[in-house]
């Protein structure tokens, strides 16, 4: 198992995938997270337009705690149907 | 209200929803279709979604509708998936005993499926695809519905 990270609409651009796994020992916060990623889809995900879905439901940035068996999803501004 | 990942017939759907409603003395319809203009040179449309947040979204979207007006029905079906001009993204339809309850229930649904609804989109032309951006127009489309609780 390990942390599920998903990236939605341009954002998969930048990670060059739609979503990435990491391993991880222990629940991380936002900022540990980022650490792990590459610089520019880190620059990326903490932007002040991205939301964030924690197991299908919004969190705030601060409060995100995730860890093994977790699934994070960043949410860009959405484009409309 | 459903989202639909692949090709959906409206005229099917439309005739289905007015079967069994002959109290509803109004139907209004909209139905969005995938944009070719003369030169444009979008080749395909892809729109995605994020179910655990989409789906809830816009049955929340129903429900506020269903709170302000007096309406009979919704239906509300939504494409996600690879797209060809022409072909069919969103189809609403709202029954009610006027039409000026079904006319301005459409209207509210369309303006937040097309502006706050969980979906982004990127189009295909020759020089591959392009996700699209938000647009402010749609922001201000929102600002019409203030009053609607």
């Amino acid at each position: 198992m390990a942390l599920l990270l998903l990236f939605l609409g341009p954002l998969e651009d930048v990670a060059g995938a739609g979503e990435i796994a990491l391993d991880v020992a222990e629940p991380l916060t936002l900022a540990a997270i980022a650490e792990r990623l590459e610089p520019e889809l880190a620059v990326a995900l903490v932007g002040a337009k991205i939301r964030m879905a924690l197991n299908g439901n919004l969190v705030a940035p601060g409060e995100v705690m995730a860890g093994d068996g977790d699934e994070l999803a960043f949410l860009p501004p959405v484009s409309g149907g | 209200m459903r989202i639909a990942g692949g090709a959906f017939d409206p005229h099917a759907e439309l005739a289905d929803f007015a079967n069994g409603r002959e109290s509803a003395g109004g139907i209004v319809s909209f139905l969005g279709q995938v944009r070719q203009e003369p030169g444009d040179a979008v080749e395909a449309l892809e729109l995605r979604h994020f179910a655990p947040l989409t789906l809830p979204g816009m049955e929340q979207l129903v429900v506020r509708a269903e709170s302000h007006w007096p309406l009979m029905a919704v239906l509300v079906v939504h494409r996600v998936g690879v797209m060809m001009p022409g072909d069919p993204i969103v189809l609403v339809a709202c029954a009610a005993k006027h039409r000026r309850d079904a006319f301005a229930s459409a209207d509210f649904l369309m303006d937040h499926l097309k502006s706050s609804a969980w979906f982004w989109k990127r189009e295909k032309t020759g020089e591959g695809w392009r996700w699209i951006e938000p647009r402010d127009s749609d922001h201000a489309d929102l600002t019409r519905w203030q009053d609607v609780p």
